[in-house]
């Protein structure tokens, strides 16, 4: 219904366009210089005119009135709701609306069935309300337009101050998604915080709020708090971006050096797309990966040696996701290094040195600063990757640094407490909020201080 | 000429001068050594680099092949009034019918648990199959006709040569066999199968080779049977079971093949019998080997060898859909303004910080936004493509501002001034001249981010889509799943077949990508200008 309500206006805004456009060559009679503004830009206007107000009106109805439509529900139907808890209530509310509208339905009774039908009464006079307010909206609009058209009227002005709005909000969509990001991560971790302190979070020693202790789920009362300390997961994280950093690093580092300094043209036509595709393949398949033939690898090359080595082991998921950084890191490095000036080179040589001596006494040190960032990015990066420690590294919280045994990792936990969940109301869900937050603090000041050591330390060669 | 060489010579001995004696030799060696150290250093890195991807490239290719095709059994089914109601056809048991024409085939299997165990080699979809086949000609009804049935999933690995391994058939000479059927005694002519039971791991037991279920299998095929050894001694005899059973009792010292599966009963996923049945059927042409169009052109399924990856092509396209139609619009827009309108004050310079930060943000972050906002703030329904593609639009948009904004850079001011210079306004000459010619690259970027969404799955599984599910999604808010979730998915699943299944939808996957980057590629190489 509301799509037909859409559609329409985008017909009248056609419409409209075309009118405007005739009326304003039949106002200066097709003498198009006589206008101020050029005749589609008339079009345009009067378009904006019909369709634009109509259109924001049924935003913000989209917007506000499932909200109004439940809190209506709630209010006819207080005298049934009154005995039951806020998850109750919204399993009652959820299950109204899908009765009305379509949808899986848990289980019915007479009482939803009244209030589906309630539901679907007030969804209609609503919808009727605001298709007939966006019409007339419409019509006023467009006999306004109309009737502004003129050889002296500024159409061009309107219309482009219109657009101009519209760049600015959608520029403003990014920093809205970042409000959306920390508000999101903020609220819900405060209702965490509220329920287990900040500091047993943070420095924990025991994470388990899968276990079916008191406080894993919403219907038990008391929270337990203990099952909450996060110090496994970071440990875990930070030994797995070191392993991942130890491949990546020097890896990428020396491909990089290799690529800008010592590679033949052919060679670099070869080597650089393949570094592009390994930056190309989706983490998941890193993790299928990881899982079926690193993991197991590893696995035999312990049993040969005598370790006992874990099948979900850190080293595995560590490795493959430093294979996956190499072409982040080199592709970063190979940047930094090209940036350094070629008389450097030339000076370096000049005073007999060998090309490598050049590299590791002259071009290494000028490009350390941009090299430090790189590789604080390829950490940031690497703590927020996901897929390859949800499909190769363990779930079990162990506070180990052995790298052959299982870690998990804050990723693996955010995705585990909530993939499955339908409810998002428990201890278990909002942690995995906490741990987003978490998250996403470090990734944002390892980018921060990855940009300041640049902005720091870096020379000023030309 | 004395001189000038001894001038040259720094006016020293040659061999005592600082840069010429032999210890600076040493040393020019030993640097030159480091040097070549060093390049092969980073050639070894390259090197390596390539390694990996070499090496997973060609284990999930390796992996992949064998899914793309699929073995089926050709039986003839007996679609009799009595087997199918012609008034009431849906009630039919059309899964009995494909299974009990296999048993027909094998009329002395009759223990309960064998015929189970047979009935089991087709798939449980082929019922389904045969079902539609009938739909589409009801003229098949009441004849009994070829119908070619899946198999279950471990008999076509099995076929595949992908569950137990075999050694190469010997030929016996002079065996004879006690009986026909049931448990029997054999005898040899010398003692090869002697041998080659101590080779398979049969455990000795004073004399007597007692072949057990983790030692390799023998069968000895006779008379048009096959016997399986259980004990080989003492001397040239032994003990067996009868598998398939013999025309007659062998007493007259004949020819036979001893076929032996190396891997051990016990530490295989079929049994002696599936075996002997299956070699059976491929030997009289039943089995015949097709394109698996199951797996392309079929939704999701729990049993492995029903599972295909359409559901999730459908899904990843209407997803990507959404995200294209909300990231493509919003991002150039942004791009245009922060480029072209900006004026250089805080606020810009937010919204320009905010953007690279943004596109370093965790891609899981950018799931619980979807989860905290999308679902539980406005109420929009679980594992829908809308959803989404709404979170991977916003996961793609920083990628898309700034390649645009790279682009329109990109432009020459003279193309603005020419254009301000003839009476443009600022918005037309962005928008009639600036925009066009940076079109190329803005294209581009979106491909390469589009591509980059197409292969995200962390922020999906955040938002439910990596629910089951079986039906094709028809629409933006039907349930879905998509490729990169539905590999995660199958490659948790224990079924061996479904291992071969995540690499072929990985392949696919791969492919999709291929073909976005090589798109990408071709616009930049075709329209992109130098000036």
């Amino acid at each position: 219904m509301v799509l037909y309500i859409v559609v329409a206006l985008l017909a009248l805004a056609a419409v409209a366009f075309l009118l405007g456009r005739g009326r304003a060559l039949a106002v200066v009679g097709g003498e198009v210089a006589r206008l101020h503004s050029l005749p589609a830009q008339h079009g345009s206007y009067l378009a904006l005119c019909a369709a634009g107000p109509a259109l924001l009106a049924l935003a913000a109805w989209a917007i506000f009135s499932p909200g109004v439509e439940t809190s209506i529900i709630k209010s006819r139907f207080a005298a049934d709701l009154a005995g039951l808890g806020v998850p109750q209530v919204e399993a009652f509310i959820r299950d109204a609306k899908a009765i009305a509208f379509g949808g899986l339905v848990g289980f019915t009774d007479a009482t939803k069935e009244a209030a589906a039908a309630a539901y679907r009464s007030i969804h209609t006079t609503s919808v009727v309300l605001i298709g007939s307010f966006c019409a007339a909206l419409a019509v006023a609009g467009f006999l306004y337009g109309y009737r502004r058209i003129a050889p002296a009227f500024r159409a061009r002005h309107v219309v482009e101050r219109v657009v101009r709005i519209v760049l600015i909000a959608c520029s403003v969509v990014a920093i809205l998604t970042t409000i959306g990001i920390v508000m999101s991560l903020i609220l819900e971790s405060l209702l965490f915080f509220a329920e287990v302190p900040f500091f047993k979070f943070l420095f924990g020693l025991h994470w388990s709020p899968q276990s079916a202790f008191t406080g894993a789920g919403a219907e038990a009362g008391a929270v337990n708090q203990d099952i909450f300390g996060a110090i496994p997961l970071f440990v875990g994280t930070l030994l797995i971006t070191f392993i991942a950093m130890i491949v990546a690093a020097p890896i990428g580092l020396m491909s990089a050096i290799y690529l800008s300094d010592y590679a033949s043209k052919s060679v670099r036509a070869v080597a650089k797309p393949v570094l592009e595709i390994l930056a190309g393949i989706p983490t998941v398949v890193y993790g299928f990966f990881a899982a079926l033939t690193v993991a197991p690898f590893f696995r035999g090359m312990g049993e040969s040696l005598g370790l006992d080595v874990a099948s979900e082991s850190a080293i595995a998921a560590g490795v493959v996701m430093g294979i996956m950084i190499i072409p982040f890191v080199s592709s970063l490095s190979d940047d930094v290094i090209n940036a350094v000036p070629q008389s450097l080179r030339d000076g370096s040589a000049g005073l007999g040195a060998t090309k490598s001596e050049t590299i590791r006494k002259v071009v290494l040190p000028a490009a350390l600063p941009g090299i430090v960032s790189a590789m604080l990015l390829a950490v940031s990066r690497a703590i927020g990757e996901t897929m390859i420690v949800v499909m190769a590294a363990g779930l079990a919280a162990n506070l180990s640094i052995n790298p052959l045994e299982a870690v998990t990792t804050i990723t693996v936990q955010i995705a585990t407490l909530l993939v499955g969940d339908q409810e998002f109301d428990s201890a278990k869900t909002r942690a995995a909020f906490a741990l987003g937050l978490v998250l996403f603090c470090a990734t944002l000041a390892l980018n921060v201080i990855a940009l300041r050591v640049v902005k720091k330390y870096r020379e000023q060669y030309d | 000429m004395t001189d000038i060489a001894s001038t040259i010579g720094g006016g020293a001995d040659r061999a005592s001068g600082i840069h010429t004696n032999d210890a600076a030799k040493a040393r020019l060696r030993g640097r030159y050594a480091a040097e070549l150290r060093f390049k092969w250093l980073g050639a070894g890195a390259v090197a390596l680099a390539g390694l990996f991807l070499l090496l997973l490239l060609s284990t999930i290719v390796t992996q992949a092949l064998p899914a793309f095709r699929m073995n089926y059994l050709t039986v003839p089914v007996e679609l009799s009034a009595e087997n199918i109601d012609p008034a009431n056809p849906a009630g039919a048991n059309y899964l009995g019918i494909v299974q009990d024409a296999l048993a027909a085939k094998f009329p002395d299997v009759t223990g309960r648990q064998e015929r189970r165990l047979l009935r089991g080699i087709v798939s449980s979809g082929s019922g389904v199959f045969l079902r539609q086949a009938i739909e589409n000609d009801p003229s098949m009804l009441g004849k009994t006709v070829e119908f070619s049935a899946p198999l279950d999933d471990f008999s076509d690995l099995y076929l595949k040569g992908l569950l137990a391994k075999s050694a190469e058939p010997q030929a016996l000479n002079g065996v004879t066999v006690s009986a026909a059927t049931g448990d029997v005694d054999l005898t040899f002519a010398d003692d090869t199968v002697a041998r080659l039971a101590r080779g398979a791991g049969a455990t000795d037991d004073t004399g007597v080779l007692r072949l057990t279920s983790s030692a390799a299998s023998l069968f000895v095929d006779v008379a048009g049977g096959t016997v399986k050894l259980t004990e080989v001694g003492p001397g040239n005899t032994a003990k067996g079971i009868v598998l398939e059973a013999l025309s007659a009792p062998v007493s007259a010292p004949a020819g036979a093949v001893l076929r032996t599966i190396t891997t051990p009963e016990a530490s295989r996923k079929i049994s002696d019998r599936e075996i002997v049945w299956l070699d059976n059927l491929k030997a009289q042409g039943a089995v015949e080997s097709r394109w698996n169009t199951i797996f392309l052109f079929t939704g999701a399924s729990r049993e492995a060898e029903l599972a295909g990856i359409w559901g999730a092509v459908v899904g990843s396209f209407l997803t990507l859909i959404v995200t294209l139609a909300v990231a493509f619009p919003i991002g150039v827009s942004a791009a245009i303004y922060l480029e072209e309108f900006a004026p250089k004050n805080r606020i810009t310079t937010l919204i320009e910080v905010n953007i690279n930060n943004l596109a370093a943000v965790p891609s899981i972050v950018f799931g619980l936004l979807g989860l905290a906002v999308f679902l539980n703030l406005f109420g929009m329904p679980r594992s829908a493509p809308v959803v989404g593609g709404l979170v991977l639009a916003l996961m793609t948009l920083p990628i898309i501002i700034i390649a645009s904004r790279a682009s329109l850079r990109a432009v020459p001011p003279s193309i603005r001034e020419a254009a301000l210079g003839i009476g443009a306004s600022k918005v037309q000459t962005v928008f009639h001249h600036v925009l066009p010619l940076a079109m190329p690259g803005i294209m581009t970027g979106t491909i390469l981010g589009m591509a980059h969404a197409l292969g995200e799955t962390a922020p999906l599984l955040m938002i439910g889509m990596v629910a089951f599910i079986v039906d094709i999604p028809g629409g933006f808010t039907d349930p879905a799943t998509i490729l990169p979730v539905q590999i995660f998915m199958w490659a948790d699943f224990p079924e061996p077949a479904f291992q071969q299944k995540t690499s072929a939808a990985i392949l696919i996957l791969l492919g999709f990508l291929v073909i976005m980057n090589a798109v990408a590629v071709i616009l930049r190489k075709r329209f992109e200008r130098r000036w």
